[in-house]
């Protein structure tokens, strides 16, 4: 009745979890849900590394389990870490500039 | 000794005295200006200064050599003092130099000539008062009509008078041929400033162009025998010099000496110089330079030549004619340049290089002096201006000495040429007053001023006798009496010894004739009758001291310059004796032309030769007086009834013997059409040319400019537009909005994702194959 967890499973997750994200960026003003889109994202990816790494996919392999995968999730979350602060900075500078959230409203650049 | 050397020392300074004041006034004559009268006190104290001077030059070398001792014979023989000032440069045995040449003629001069100035600067004082404010110039009317309002020139005249007389003492001075001409060329051009002092009337800035161009022509003949002399002989000082290397050497006079005495040589000459007022007792070894290449045949031509410049400078037959015009001036120049520079400077040049001319150019002398003196005092006749009258008087007395130094006559022709300047200037300024009074030079405008200006009228009587040679025959008389009884004796001779040349004689005398009557002539109708002109008249008055001082003091000397001092031998003419050089030492033969002689001026001094000159001269003048008399002081005859009756010769004459419209139609004619060709060259061909050129230039240009701008231009203004519109097309892309940005980062994934499936099948079959 219940087939096992594969590496689809898992990567339809992330699938999910990446189209989230996605969506959250193309429709979101605020800068925080922003930041909360690249997030969902970033754990997208960390997903896909760990499907990826499953042992499933590499019968013949000795060791079968390998910890790659999830080594590059952790790095992964560090840089995420890092990045939530320096994005977090921008996003304080954005306010006190505009006085507003709304990235909408930062359009200077445009050409 | 030490007395004669100061002589130079002293003329220096005489010399240098307006040369300083030229310098000052030219330095601060606008400030001048503004003090009145201070540039004329300082012109005039330094002419005087120069007189005094020269007075006591005068009395230290009359003091060593007195005139009435026959120094020939004596052992005390006289020789002029003659040294270099300032050496402007050296070529071997070439020496330029500033220098001096001192004789009882330089002394003279310079007396005379600095004596002469400083009235005529006096007189100044009074003539150009009008000059020390605003002037206002009738005779310049500007394009609306009003006529010319200027700023007085007060400082600028006395500044050129003073240049003009450190000019005639340099020249007269001179030591040599170049600084003679060096300060020849700056009279004239002084004489130019002054002629020209009203600029802005055109015919005194024509008349100024005119005298000067006039003197270039005899000038060219001039630098030609400068020249002559100094490639044949290697020098131009006039007696013996020195070089700083200590070598002696001759000069011109002691060649030309040699050329015409071959059989006399040169110990006389030589022997004289031995002890020479330097500390030098022996005799200097004198290196004889040349004579390289001087001929007899050269000698001629040379003398020509330097006679060229002469004739210019003292106005002589061909070229007499700027000397009317050059009235234009004010009068006290007039006065300067006829009684003691400029003119005189001609016949005072031939006087000092008498020793050079041949007795070939003696003779030429002789003749064009001639036909000069009757000439202008045939135009003097029928003059109506004033000035005119006495300048034509001038050219003709100038003739006279001319007449007189050609036929041997050095000292007749140099003592006349000093009384001269006494009755002329006194004349000049006589005719200033009366201009000054009437405001015209017009003499029908005048008559019967004696009772308004009898101090004018008195002296200019004075100055007509003295100029037509009036005085008790054999007795003695006014200055011109003594002098021109001289010239006269000496053309008697002449013309006794030369038979066929005899027309010289009757000429001059009959222009002795003519000068007593257009002398008179003036006289009658300026200061007697009844006035022609009342609102003249009525406005005439005597002119003021500075003016009439001069008049009464050159009138005492127009009187007794030619009188010797009363219980001596001293007179003018025993001065002149004194200085004179000696080529003629007895009658000489002319070579070229046969049988020509020039008598010995000594010969001239016989009393049965002086009696009957004398009285033929007396008849003469007498004689032009009595027709003056006739014709315009008791007008018994009407002179307008005797032009018309010889209407022809009246109108010959009132046109100056038309030289202007011989030389306009010789000269000036020729050189305006050669002009206007030139012109018509410049205008049709090179101006075409040119005009041509720019046009084919500009159409290339024009054609040049299209290709840049359409050719060029057009490609990169295209590149740049396709790249702008370009950027444009690409700007609707940066919206700033980045929510637009992952869209496309988002759709740009997607399409790579989909592209990557649909050719490469990416990473498909590990996700279906592992499931």
């Amino acid at each position: 009745m219940f087939s096992p967890i594969t590496p689809a499973h898992y990567l339809f997750v992330g699938i999910v979890l990446f189209v989230t994200g996605m969506i959250c960026l193309l429709t979101k003003r605020n800068i925080i849900a922003i930041l909360i889109g690249v997030e969902l994202i970033l754990n997208a990816a960390n997903i896909n590394f760990i499907a990826f790494s499953s042992p499933v996919l590499f019968p013949k392999r000795v060791p079968p389990l390998v910890l790659d995968g999830q080594i590059f999730v952790l790095f992964v979350m560090i840089l995420a870490a890092a990045e939530a602060a320096v994005a977090l900075a921008i996003a304080l500078h954005f306010y006190s500039r505009f006085g507003t959230v709304d990235v909408d409203q930062g359009d200077e650049l445009k050409g | 000794m030490s007395s004669l050397s100061l002589v130079p020392q002293l003329l220096l300074i005489a010399w240098m005295l307006p040369l300083a004041s030229f310098v000052f006034i030219f330095l601060t004559g606008s400030f001048l200006d503004r003090r009145g009268r201070a540039s004329g006190f300082i012109a005039t104290a330094a002419i005087a200064g120069s007189f005094l001077l020269s007075v006591v030059a005068a009395a230290l070398w009359f003091g060593y050599y007195p005139l009435d001792s026959n120094h020939q014979a004596s052992s005390h023989p006289i020789r002029p003092l003659s040294g270099d000032w300032y050496t402007l440069a050296e070529f071997g045995s070439i020496k330029l130099a500033l220098g001096y040449y001192i004789d009882a003629l330089t002394l003279a001069m310079y007396v005379m000539v600095s004596f002469i100035a400083t009235l005529i600067h006096i007189y100044s004082f009074g003539y150009m008062h009008e000059e020390l404010h605003e002037v206002n110039d009738p005779q310049v009317i500007l394009g609306d009509g009003t006529t010319l309002r200027r700023p007085g020139r007060f400082a600028r005249f006395f500044q050129y008078l003073s240049l003009f007389g450190f000019s005639m003492l340099g020249l007269v001075i001179a030591n040599n041929l170049l600084m003679t001409f060096v300060f020849w060329e700056l009279v004239g051009i002084c004489s130019y400033f002054l002629i020209g002092f009203y600029v802005e009337r055109s015919s005194a800035t024509s008349a100024g162009n005119k005298a000067f161009i006039v003197n270039r022509v005899g000038d060219f003949g001039m630098v030609l025998g400068l020249a002559a002399l100094l490639t044949s002989c290697g020098t131009l000082h006039f007696d013996h010099y020195q070089t700083t290397n200590g070598a002696h050497y001759a000069g011109l006079f002691f060649y030309a000496k040699a050329i015409q005495h071959p059989a006399s040589e040169l110990e006389p000459a030589e022997g004289s110089r031995s002890e020479d007022s330097q500390s030098n007792p022996e005799t200097p070894p004198v290196t004889l330079s040349g004579p390289k290449g001087l001929t007899y045949g050269l000698l001629v031509l040379a003398g020509l030549a330097l006679l060229c410049g002469c004739l210019g400078k003292s106005a002589q037959f061909p070229l007499h004619v700027w000397l009317p015009d050059a009235m234009e001036g004010p009068t006290p120049v007039s006065a300067l340049i006829h009684a003691a520079t400029m003119v005189a400077a001609g016949v005072y040049l031939v006087g000092r290089i008498y020793p050079l001319l041949t007795p070939e150019v003696l003779i030429v002398v002789a003749v064009i002096g001639t036909i000069t003196l009757f000439m202008a005092a045939t135009i003097a006749l029928t003059a109506t201006d004033i000035k005119k009258v006495l300048a034509y008087s001038t050219i003709s007395q100038l003739g006279y000495m001319m007449l007189g130094l050609g036929t041997g006559g050095w000292v007749a022709g140099l003592f006349h040429l000093f009384t001269h300047a006494f009755f002329k200037a006194l004349l000049f300024l006589g005719s200033g007053s009366v201009i000054h009074a009437c405001g015209t030079n017009e003499m029908p405008q005048m008559g019967g001023l004696l009772r308004k200006m009898p101090w004018t009228a008195i002296t200019m009587l004075i100055g007509c006798l003295a100029i037509a040679g009036a005085g008790i025959p054999l007795w003695a008389g006014f200055s011109g009496y003594h002098s021109k009884d001289a010239i006269l004796a000496q053309v008697y001779l002449f013309h006794t010894t030369n038979r066929f040349l005899g027309w010289i004689y009757y000429l001059a005398l009959v222009s002795a004739a003519l000068t007593a009557f257009y002398m008179f002539r003036l006289w009658f109708l300026t200061f007697i009758g009844q006035p022609r002109n009342e609102h003249i008249f009525g406005h005439a008055h005597e002119s003021p001291k500075s003016m009439t001082v001069p008049l009464v003091v050159l009138a005492f000397f127009a009187v007794v310059a030619g009188w010797s001092v009363p219980g001596t031998h001293w007179s003018l003419s025993a001065l002149l004796e004194q200085a004179r050089v000696t080529p003629l030492l007895e009658n000489s033969q002319v070579p070229l032309f046969g049988n020509v002689v020039i008598p010995h001026e000594h010969e001239s001094h016989e009393a049965q030769i002086h009696q009957l000159v004398s009285l033929e001269a007396f008849t003469a003048g007498i004689l032009g007086f009595a027709i003056a008399v006739v014709f315009y002081g008791a007008r018994w005859l009407d002179p307008a009834k005797v032009c018309q009756r010889f209407f022809g010769l009246y109108r010959f004459l009132l046109n100056k013997w038309y030289f202007d419209e011989l030389y306009s139609r010789l000269f000036v004619r020729p050189v305006t059409w050669v002009a206007s060709v030139a012109a018509w060259i410049d205008r049709a061909v090179i101006d075409w040319t040119v005009d041509h050129a720019a046009v084919a230039v500009r159409s290339l240009a024009h054609l040049d400019d299209w290709l840049d701008r359409i050719l060029v231009d057009g490609a990169v203004n295209r590149l740049a537009a396709a790249i702008y519109g370009m950027g444009e097309w690409f700007r609707q892309w940066q919206t700033g909005r980045i929510r637009n940005y992952i869209l496309w980062i988002v759709v740009g994934l997607v399409s790579l994702f989909i592209l990557g499936s649909i050719y490469f099948g990416l990473g498909m079959h590990l996700v279906v194959g592992a499931s």
